[in-house]
């Protein structure tokens, strides 16, 4: 009952959303304003089915997923690396520096015109949105993680007899791998809110970001809605699993 | 035989405001085989000729000589802090392996997991090496230090108030655990405490420093047989003594 009590907790609120939608719309009786969930489920229900003649809401979804793993790696390989580097030398951040904190106030969206004329409408300008919305959260975390390695382990590191690119590749990458693994997870949830949003966008022509945009002109608001459920959920999901992540791996953070 | 001979070590501080003299002269010979325990008034920079030694650090003035006089290289000697400074995301046995796995050091896989085995028996922790650290008591992590010190074996190990840190339960197991390691392995100690009592109990030699910019400010022998036992006149006598020298700066 103790495990149970927390998740009904959990559950009451959305259920108690759910209901009172339900009745508002009988009551409204406007498919436009709020579609009935006797018209969303059965969407949510055939995820495999193809929607408007086109591709299923499962096929979309892995369309997204796909795109955001790609730019989002692509920012990971980048972004480590510099943050290891930057985190290490003070020199390398003073150069580094400046640029970034310019940069990463602008919303990834913004850069969309330009990434059109650089990578053309489609896949690569999706891919440089998503890298720009992952590598900051990703850059940062590692410069912190760097930081926050304690001298002791240096010292002990050196008195044992480590090099310093020992001391690089036994303490300072593992002992900043928490904080890389805290940006990963904040990362992947920028990519994927960016991604959505950029595929909502003239030009593109799938995505689940596409699938809601292309119900909206044909005004099959359920398709919307069960659009949005998807991303929210896939959202939880790969949240849940930089979580569960981040216990098996790092268990030892926070207890030495 | 001697194993180490500072002559003049003397070091001066600086930072953006102020520089102070830590060191302003130390000399002093430790032995092989010797426990000697360093003392002194707080901030008088006991840690710093530890930190010097094993290189942490550099003298401004002064040598520091090994056996026959060479040159003494800090590769010699290992440390271990008051908090163990573990690895943490390591397990007690790939912290011991630590040292042995860097470059400089050469050694076999084999012969790698030889020595880890031995250095667990030796400080009774066989059962915890695949354990990582943060599931260990402050005295078990304290051993696991001392074992990961040891495997580099080194000339001298260093210790900066390693178990001021500790229960006292831990911490008196642990001062029979150094003398027990010196009398299998031979190992030098050079111990930085400021517990009187420790002082008297594990030192074959004690040596006071004085106040900032310090030198040597005395040297007790301490002959008593062992075990010692610190409720004999003889040992009060010494707490009392070496209290006093230490106050008194």
């Amino acid at each position: 009952m103790k495990r149970v009590l927390p998740i009904l907790k959990g559950l009451a609120i959305p259920v108690l959303v759910i209901v009172i939608w339900q009745v508002l719309s009988m009551y409204i009786q406007n498919s436009f304003i709020l579609p009935g969930w006797e018209t969303i489920l059965p969407v949510l229900i055939h995820p495999a089915e193809p929607l408007f003649g086109g591709a299923s809401l499962f096929e979309n979804s892995i369309i997204s997923l796909q795109r955001v793993l790609y730019g989002f790696l692509l920012a990971v390989v980048i972004a480590v690396p510099l943050g290891l580097v930057c985190g290490w030398s003070r020199s390398a951040e003073d150069y580094v520096n400046p640029i970034i904190q310019i940069l990463r106030p602008v919303p990834p969206i913004a850069w969309m015109p330009l990434a059109i004329a650089w990578f053309k409408i489609g896949f690569g300008s999706l891919i440089f949105i998503i890298f720009i919305g992952s590598f900051f959260p990703v850059f940062i975390s590692t410069i912190e993680g760097v930081r926050s390695i304690r001298i002791r382990w240096l010292e002990v590191a050196q008195t044992l007899g480590a090099t310093t690119l020992e001391k690089f590749k036994t303490v300072v990458i593992p002992g900043a791998l928490p904080s890389i693994w805290t940006g990963l997870r904040l990362a992947f949830g920028v990519a994927w809110m960016c991604l959505v949003a950029a595929e909502m966008l003239p030009g593109t022509s799938a995505g689940l970001g596409y699938l809601i945009m292309f119900a909206y002109n044909l005004g099959q608001i359920q398709v919307i809605v069960a659009g949005m459920i998807v991303i929210g959920v896939i959202g939880i999901v790969s949240d849940y699993i930089f979580r569960i992540g981040q216990t098996k791996l790092f268990g030892w953070q926070g207890k030495e | 035989m001697e194993v180490l001979v500072l002559k003049g070590i003397s070091k001066r501080f600086c930072d953006d405001q102020a520089q102070f003299q830590a060191l302003s002269d130390i000399s002093c010979v430790i032995n092989k085989g010797e426990i000697v325990c360093l003392m002194g008034p707080s901030g008088c920079g006991k840690s710093t000729v530890l930190r010097i030694l094993s290189g942490l650090e550099s003298a401004d003035s002064g040598t520091v000589c090994g056996s026959e006089g060479d040159a003494f290289h800090p590769g010699h000697t290992a440390m271990v802090f008051q908090e163990h400074g573990l690895f943490p995301w390591l397990s007690v046995y790939d912290n011991i392996a630590y040292g042995l796995r860097m470059k400089v050091r050469k050694i076999s896989k084999e012969q790698i997991a030889q020595k880890v085995h031995d250095l667990l028996s030796l400080v009774h922790m066989e059962e915890f090496a695949n354990v990582l650290p943060h599931q260990l008591s402050g005295g078990m992590k304290q051993r696991v230090a001392v074992a990961r010190a040891l495997a580099i074996e080194p000339e001298i190990l260093l210790m900066d108030e390693p178990f001021s840190a500790l229960d006292p339960f831990s911490r008196h197991e642990l001062q029979d655990e150094v003398i027990r390691i010196r009398d299998t392995l031979g190992t030098t100690f050079f111990i930085v405490t400021h517990n009187p009592e420790e002082a008297v109990y594990l030192g074959d030699r004690i040596i006071i420093l004085s106040n900032r910019p310090s030198s040597v400010r005395k040297e007790i022998q301490v002959s008593s047989p062992r075990p010692r036992d610190l409720a004999e006149p003889e040992m009060i006598r010494l707490v009392r003594e070496v209290t006093g020298d230490v106050t008194s700066g």
